[in-house]
């Protein structure tokens, strides 16, 4: 089998974005293979309730753990949306469309988990 | 390298072993950045009190949804294992040689890791409990 690596980026960006890439990448093989661990073996899904949440958020620390598997889980995600679209889709309209979905929600999403983790307090609205 | 490959190139294309994990790599990811977005909106919900929230998560306890999460498991398995060979070979690109040997080693490790997992996982369903 020939010798070669994966195709090296061209240009500052892409070559950040190469490296993001797999150093994220080792971080969320920590830390969200551990969160699935935990809530599908650990606790289990069909005991997570209002309370559990409450309970595990009373707790800094695991706020500013999901608060960072949220960050890095959702730009490794959508940068690689973004990697799949400049490959996959020609030049145009649906590649121009595509990007800006994806960071549209992007922008959404990190701003809604963001929000919902900082402000979560356990006395109901 | 060209900047683009059409959708039908990439399917004609015969990388053997090497393109199928690339492949895979790309499917389970979208799969696990659609169940992301899925997951931040679904966790979004427990702003509007325990009512809201705990109706939410009743939605998760199907036969459907435990099936899904195995296949969630799979996909974050794969994407992390392959992930770590890709970025082992990369930093390290004299490895690339034994790209065989590596691809072996991920797919038993992944095997060794998801099946007990899986089976622990759908459990309830082979007792007929969901």
């Amino acid at each position: 089998m020939a010798s070669y690596a994966t195709a090296r980026p061209t240009g500052r960006f892409e070559t950040y974005s190469w490296l993001f890439m797999r150093v994220s990448g080792i971080v969320l093989l920590v830390m969200a293979v551990f969160h699935l661990l935990l809530m599908h073996y650990g606790i289990g899904v069909e005991n997570l309730s209002f309370d559990v949440v409450a309970a595990r958020w009373a707790n800094p620390l695991w706020k500013l753990y999901d608060f960072f598997l949220l960050l890095f889980a959702l730009t490794h995600g959508m940068n690689g949306a973004r990697i799949l679209t400049n490959e996959y889709i020609g030049a145009g309209g649906w590649r121009v469309f595509l990007k800006t979905v994806t960071a549209l929600l992007y922008g959404v999403l990190v701003v809604m988990g963001a929000w919902v983790i900082v402000t979560f307090t356990s006395a109901p609205a | 390298m060209p900047e683009r490959t059409s959708f039908r190139d990439g399917l004609r294309y015969r990388g053997g072993a090497n393109m199928w994990a690339w492949r895979l790599h790309r499917i389970t990811g979208l799969g696990v950045l659609l169940f992301l977005c899925i997951h931040i909106l679904e966790t979004f919900t427990v702003s509007f009190g325990p009512d809201f929230y705990n109706q939410t998560m009743e939605l998760y306890n199907s036969a459907l949804f435990k099936v899904g999460e195995v296949g969630l498991l799979f996909a974050v398995l794969y994407h992390s294992i392959n992930g770590l060979r890709i970025t082992i070979q990369d930093f390290w690109p004299s490895l690339w040689r034994h790209e065989r040997a590596f691809l072996w080693a991920s797919a038993i490790i992944l095997f060794l890791v998801f099946v007990p997992l899986a089976i622990w996982g759908l459990l309830p369903v082979f007792r007929g409990e969901l």
